[in-house]
């Protein structure tokens, strides 16, 4: 089964990678952009039947780190 | 004096931190690879060095503080042995949740490779108990990811309890409230992103990271 996790900034958190892909952007003149944040996206492929408790357990021990990120699962 | 430098595929400041240690203590380091579950018997100083343990995947020092060697880490330090994270050893730290905070990319996104000078906050540690409060030092930085961040709450709570150990005299990274190093509430535990292991000798154009070796490794003597 596979399971996407997508982790990101929380709000608040500055993003010096995202401020450098916005400028990049404006730098090729795509204009209108009024905000860059960059994550992360993993695949997991999985047992069938792995319970919702252990990939929130996944993501909170070591995909995310919850002092400056959040994370959402994803389910087929 | 037993002291042991924990070694991550990717560090690469293990053997400059082993000889800062034979340096002080006159005895070579027990070089403590990731895999061991234990640490040796009687081990009373632990070091993790700088470099990018498991190359940086995932985040700096995530991988590191989930491999077997830092759960004797982390019960050494409970038991109040002290433990000195440099570089990635700091991000190491900090992912372990042995230090509050996380370090992110440098806010100018360049690697900053330089000595810097540092503000001592607090002279009380026994990793500072050589410098004077308020004394500035001078130190190398060499670091990508050495943007120090915790919320307010946590960077008021640890300002107000004497945790932070060193601040940057001007802008480096970015770090929150130019924080360079922070003891856990215990002081037993210090993270810094500069690099003492290499101002220990008159060579490197200083030796203010002597002394912290000195500090260290001499009360416990």
């Amino acid at each position: 089964m596979k399971v996407n996790v997508y982790v990101t900034l929380k709000p608040g958190v500055l993003d010096p990678q995202g401020k450098a892909i916005h400028h990049a952007l404006e730098g090729l003149g795509f204009g209108g952009v009024a905000d860059v944040r960059a994550g992360r996206f993993i695949e997991l492929d999985v047992a069938d039947g792995t319970s919702d408790a252990d990939l929130d357990a996944m993501c909170a021990k070591l995909l995310a780190n919850t002092v400056i990120e959040n994370y959402r699962i994803e389910r087929p | 004096m037993k002291t042991a430098v924990i070694v991550f595929p990717g560090s690469n400041c293990d053997r400059d931190m082993a000889v800062a240690l034979e340096q002080v203590t006159g005895r070579a380091p027990a070089m403590v690879w990731h895999r061991d579950t234990d640490l040796p018997d009687g081990t009373d100083f632990i070091a993790l060095p700088g470099g990018f343990s498991y190359g940086d995947y995932l985040r700096s020092g995530a991988m590191a503080a989930r491999s077997p060697i830092l759960r004797a880490v982390a019960d050494a330090a409970a038991r109040g042995v002290p433990v000195l994270g440099v570089c990635n050893g700091f991000q190491v730290l900090t992912e372990a949740q042995l230090l509050p905070g996380a370090l992110m990319r440098n806010a100018g996104l360049n690697f900053v490779c330089r000595n810097v000078p540092l503000k001592v906050e607090n002279s009380q540690s026994l990793f500072t108990a050589s410098y004077a409060a308020g004394e500035e030092i001078n130190i190398p930085v060499a670091h990508h990811d050495g943007n120090y961040f915790a919320d307010a709450a946590t960077l008021d709570r640890i300002e107000g309890e004497g945790r932070v150990a060193f601040r940057y005299a001007d802008s480096v990274n970015g770090s929150a409230r130019a924080i360079a190093g922070v003891l856990n509430d215990a002081g037993n535990v210090l993270g810094m992103m500069p690099h003492p292991e290499r101002a220990i000798d008159r060579a490197h154009g200083g030796t203010d990271g002597l002394r912290l070796f000195e500090a260290a490794l001499g009360v416990l003597a």
